[in-house]
């Protein structure tokens, strides 16, 4: 049995991420990555709550921070979370066109998320004149939720080129891992996004 | 499908196994709109003192977390030693992060 044929059985098995040594491996590779992101998003939230009443005299972020805007921005990266866990149930059910299908709906949440971010982000520096440079606290916030909105767009990048590179080969045990970590990835980011709203806006609306 | 002995197929046990999974990921997703609708309402009412409101959106965040963590990304199943170990390591390096820079500037 030459390469092809050992990726591409008659029939999968039914954990096909994790058939290969190589989707072991990928599985491995990204839990090894989300354990040093948990650090790199440690220091940017210690960063935050340290500097986060530093305001040099502008825009504090009760006066800020509006809950309706944030809570609709939290529901639509809950509900992508979801989505993809369907894209992996299909995915184990080598249901090819449904994971295509629940994955590229993935993509379309996480997109209006950054829509709304972008909307935020711009509201904020052209209605109150709140930018990167305006006050330790403006800077925190900015790395900080810019950070997390960077992952956002490096996943939705990813999601798009696994999703068309992969779209004429259909499921087989060397693009199975790939959607595997993608969807491990899209979690965490999600894990960062419940972090970032319950201490940067719920708190900062607490005071 | 009888004769199939090839222990690669997918049978209607991993099947069905399947779905019981996915209702209990819908289950869990539920449970996360729920905590996440908890925590805005404590802060959107204002009713609660401020220390007690901010211990209580991190047990909420905590659990919604913990519902992420082991159910949308399989980390209750077998073979997750290792991405325990990542993930608990580095939660004790984040605390020791959060905790250093807090306590840096409250002196």
């Amino acid at each position: 049995m030459n390469h092809d044929q050992l990726l591409n059985p008659k029939s999968l098995p039914h954990s096909p991420e994790k058939a290969t040594l190589e989707g072991k491996n990928k599985f491995l590779g990204l839990w090894f990555f989300l354990g040093g992101e948990t650090v790199l998003f440690a220091s940017l939230f210690g960063t935050f709550i340290a500097l986060r009443n530093s305001t040099a005299g502008g825009p504090s972020s009760e006066e800020l921070f509006g809950l309706e805007l944030v809570f609709i921005m939290t529901v639509l990266l809950l509900t992508s979370s979801l989505t993809s866990v369907y894209a992996m149930y299909h995915m184990r059910n080598h249901d090819f066109k449904k994971m295509q299908l629940w994955l590229g709906i993935t993509g379309l949440l996480g997109l209006s998320f950054l829509g709304l971010e972008i909307y935020e982000f711009t509201h904020y520096i052209t209605e109150y004149g709140f930018t990167f440079r305006s006050s330790a606290f403006g800077s925190a916030f900015y790395t900080l939720v810019g950070f997390h909105g960077g992952h956002v767009t490096f996943g939705i990048a990813w999601l798009i080129v696994i999703m068309i590179r992969n779209a004429r080969r259909g499921l087989n045990l060397y693009n199975a891992p790939k959607f595997n970590t993608f969807s491990l990835y899209w979690h965490y980011i999600d894990v960062v996004w419940v972090f970032v709203f319950t201490v940067v806006y719920l708190m900062g609306k607490v005071g | 499908m009888t004769e199939n002995t090839n222990t690669n197929q997918l049978t209607d046990y991993h099947k069905q196994k399947n779905k019981e999974e996915m209702k209990r990921n819908v289950i869990s997703f539920a449970l996360m709109i729920v905590s996440t609708i908890i925590a805005f309402a404590i802060v959107a009412s204002g009713v609660m003192d401020r220390i007690f409101a901010v211990f209580l959106l991190f047990i909420l965040a905590t659990v919604q977390v913990a519902f992420q963590f082991f159910y949308f990304m399989h980390m209750k199943e077998k073979g997750h030693a290792l991405p325990a170990v990542m993930i608990i390591g580095g939660t004790w390096a984040a605390f020791l992060t959060v905790f250093g820079l807090v306590a840096a500037v409250w002196w």
